[in-house]
């Protein structure tokens, strides 16, 4: 799905990312950990386009796309998705409108029609069941007053309207108490499936109490030091992320490949 | 953000979309401003003596004024011998079916998307176009006349109720009342005039279509709308004008009226060619409009959607006399590349019991500069006045300007005053964002400029909302990278 090979990225002359190998196949659920500052948000705005970033090196292929050549929507439209960390408020823009905007325009990107209003509606009532989402949630402006959980719940929401391939979710967990972790985790595992992968980024292993990680990778100083199995991060959350640096003093070992 | 900058100076203002120049004869005052010309024009239009003798009063009061500089706007000296103050389109006949005008002219409101055809068969709506300074097709007047209703041009009011008329106008813009309102006194050439009887409730929208067309022709408007008791009355004025190299002057006036438990909406959608992005040319608008709730328990309305012309000034403005009676202003102003406005209201509480409420959405983009500039006056006998004043501000880039220059002024201590104003930037978050869920950034900054407009958008008649959302979009299309 995507191969992400020898990534080096940074912002304004910055280098954060410092060679980034990661192989992610349909169906897989991967999560990266590491400490702040450690390149895990770089890591996702990257892939996600946003300008600010610059890739000074390496490549990542998105289903046989060269992913880098691509704008952010062009991305959304192949079927990435970023579940962001901090959701942006619009006022004066409703929810749904703002869905309705976002699932046409990836619609035309693939060369299909818009749906109609009777279909989308069809669509949300749908989504709206799995997600249990708040139907009153999605007349008012987007995210404009939401609490922390509803924000990062409409994300998840947006991502089952979507339907993406690839989903990133970065820190969906950040400022959540533990029944809204629960509900967003429950959301993400219900759009699971063999076609799609989920690429889970966060700070805290409670998060992958829910989403069950397939593999764990730890990033530091931008790069992959060490990956594993679920039973990594309970390691790393026992040990905290020192034992990484005092484990590897040299951080040099190759990273991570299949 | 190191690229935001750039990004917004690579992208240009789409070219304007009304630029055409319709050939057509016209029948022109000579160039300057004179007692002749006010003779000219008030013998061209055949009027009575004594609409002579204001127009002269007026011209002469004007010539003791001085240009007001008070705005917050900069543009060269307006030479006034310069322009030609009246032209109207040669036609063989007056016609007396739309089917008898010009087809030239027909052909420019095709292009301008208003079809008078379709709008007398479909819309429902009502159109008194204005090309240059003569009415030249008014619809619906028969349907209207049935119930009453006077829609007609300035002009043929002029002679067919002169009592009416003489009556009103200037009675609340007074031709003293400031130099641009002298200046439209004086030489104005046209307009609409409209009258709903008592308990009448107008079934349809009134709509103008104002068009500058020759040359060097300053238009100067003249609208007054009275609303009889319990009646009511929507008005929709829009306005486009064909591109120019030199500034063209519009100062028009605008009066309403309303008796007791009467109402008028008065909405403008105005996109007059804003220069080009050097700054050259385009429309200087200098506006008068002021309503007075004479009645008790009556309502004033004003929404307007400014993107257009190079310079804005303009303050509708509501008197409120009657006790009980409330005045509304709801304002998108749009400023891109040079434009500049300076635009707000006066909420003149004089009656108890009045109401007031201003919501002011400014939205500045490359160079420009936006103003909102508002009055709130609560008079000694305005007991128990509320106004609700709210003023935002929506930044795109980092080279224009915002301002709000709110003045209060309370001489009754049982008054409720509130003013509420922010500043936002359109954030390369929020953009993003959009991008990230497959929305390219052009329509990522239509529907953030719409959703900080919605307010006053909402108070648009429908049919009209969603035109005035294009142009909102389109106005400031590649203003953001």
């Amino acid at each position: 799905m995507i191969k992400i090979k020898n990534l080096h990225a940074g912002i304004e002359g910055k280098q954060i990312l410092n060679g980034i190998d990661l192989d992610i196949r349909p169906g897989e659920v991967h999560a990266i950990m590491g400490p702040n500052g450690s390149g895990k948000s770089t890591l996702a705005s990257v892939l996600a386009g946003r300008e600010d970033y610059e890739v000074t090196k390496g490549s990542v292929e998105f289903l046989g796309r060269d992913l880098l050549e691509l704008k952010p929507e062009e991305r959304a439209g192949e079927g990435l998705f970023l579940a962001f960390q901090y959701p942006v408020e619009i006022p004066g823009l409703s929810t749904i409108n703002f869905i309705k905007t976002a699932v046409n325009e990836v619609r035309k990107y693939k060369g299909q029609e818009p749906l109609d209003a009777v279909a989308f509606l069809k669509l949300m009532n749908e989504k709206m069941a799995l997600m249990n989402m708040d139907k009153t949630l999605l007349s008012r402006s987007l995210n404009e007053g939401f609490s922390g959980g509803e924000k990062k719940r409409n994300e998840i929401f947006q991502m089952a309207m979507l339907q993406p391939k690839l989903a990133i979710l970065d820190e969906t967990d950040s400022g959540l108490d533990i029944d809204a972790i629960r509900i967003v985790a429950n959301g993400v595992n219900k759009l699971k499936s063999s076609d799609n992968a989920i690429l889970v980024v966060t700070h805290y292993q409670r998060l992958l109490d829910y989403i069950v990680p397939d593999f764990v990778h730890v990033l530091y100083n931008g790069r992959i030091v060490k990956s594993g199995s679920k039973e990594l991060a309970l390691e790393l959350e026992e040990k905290g992320y020192d034992f990484i640096k005092n484990e590897n003093p040299t951080i040099n070992e190759p990273a991570w490949t299949r | 953000m190191s690229n935001e900058l750039s990004t917004i100076e690579q992208h240009v203002l789409s070219d304007y979309k009304y630029g055409f120049v319709t050939n057509i004869e016209a029948d022109e005052a000579p160039r300057g401003l004179s007692e002749d010309t006010v003779r000219f024009i008030s013998a061209k239009k055949n009027e009575p003596e004594w609409m002579l003798e204001w127009r002269l009063k007026a011209y002469r009061h004007w010539c003791n004024m001085t240009i007001p500089h008070w705005a917050n706007i900069k543009y060269p000296p307006i030479d006034f011998q310069d322009i030609i103050y009246y032209s109207a389109p040669k036609q063989k006949v007056t016609p007396k079916s739309l089917d008898e005008i010009d087809p030239e002219l027909r052909r420019t409101f095709e292009k301008l998307g208003i079809s008078l055809e379709e709008q007398k068969r479909l819309s429902g709506v009502a159109v008194d176009a204005v090309i240059d300074s003569v009415s030249i097709g008014t619809t619906f007047k028969a349907q209207l006349a049935e119930l009453g209703i006077i829609f007609c041009s300035m002009s043929e009011a002029i002679r067919e109720h002169p009592e009416l008329v003489r009556k009103y106008i200037g009675s609340v813009v007074p031709i003293t009342d400031n130099y641009f309102a002298a200046l439209n006194s004086a030489v104005f050439s046209d307009g609409s005039f409209c009258y709903i009887p008592k308990g009448v409730r107008c079934p349809m929208e009134l709509s103008t279509y104002f068009r500058i067309n020759a040359e060097n022709t300053g238009q100067f408007e003249r609208t007054l709308i009275v609303a009889e008791e319990g009646s009511y009355v929507s008005y929709l004025e829009g306005c486009t004008a064909p591109m120019r190299d030199e500034n063209q002057l519009h100062a028009a006036v605008v009066e309403l009226i309303t008796m007791d438990h009467a109402e008028i909406k008065y909405s403008t959608v105005q996109n007059w060619y804003p220069g080009d992005k050097q700054g050259n040319g385009g429309i200087y608008n200098f506006v008068t409009k002021r309503g007075i709730c004479k009645g008790n328990h009556s309502k004033i309305s004003w929404t307007q959607v400014e993107t257009g012309s190079a310079i804005t000034w303009k303050y509708p403005s509501v008197i409120l006399k009657g006790d009980h009676s409330t005045g509304e202003f709801y304002s998108v102003a749009v400023t891109n590349n040079h434009q500049q406005a300076d635009t707000g209201t006066k909420m003149m509480h004089l009656g108890k019991n009045t109401r007031s409420r201003i919501v002011s959405k400014g939205i500045s983009a490359g160079v420009s500069n936006n103003s909102y500039r508002g009055l709130v006056h609560i008079g000694k006998n305005a007991a128990d006045a509320r106004n609700f004043s709210q003023c935002d501000s929506l930044l795109l880039g980092d080279k224009c300007g915002a301002h709000t220059f709110p003045y209060i002024e309370v001489k009754n201590n049982t008054a409720v005053v509130e003013h509420e104003a922010t500043t936002s930037k359109i954030g390369e978050d929020q953009i993003f964002y959009c991008n990230q869920r497959g929305i390219d950034t052009e329509t990522a900054v239509a529907l953030i400029i719409n959703g900080f407009a919605k307010e006053v958008m909402n108070q648009l008649p429908m049919e009209f909302a969603v035109e005035a959302q294009k142009l909102l979009a389109i106005s400031l299309e590649g203003s953001v990278g």
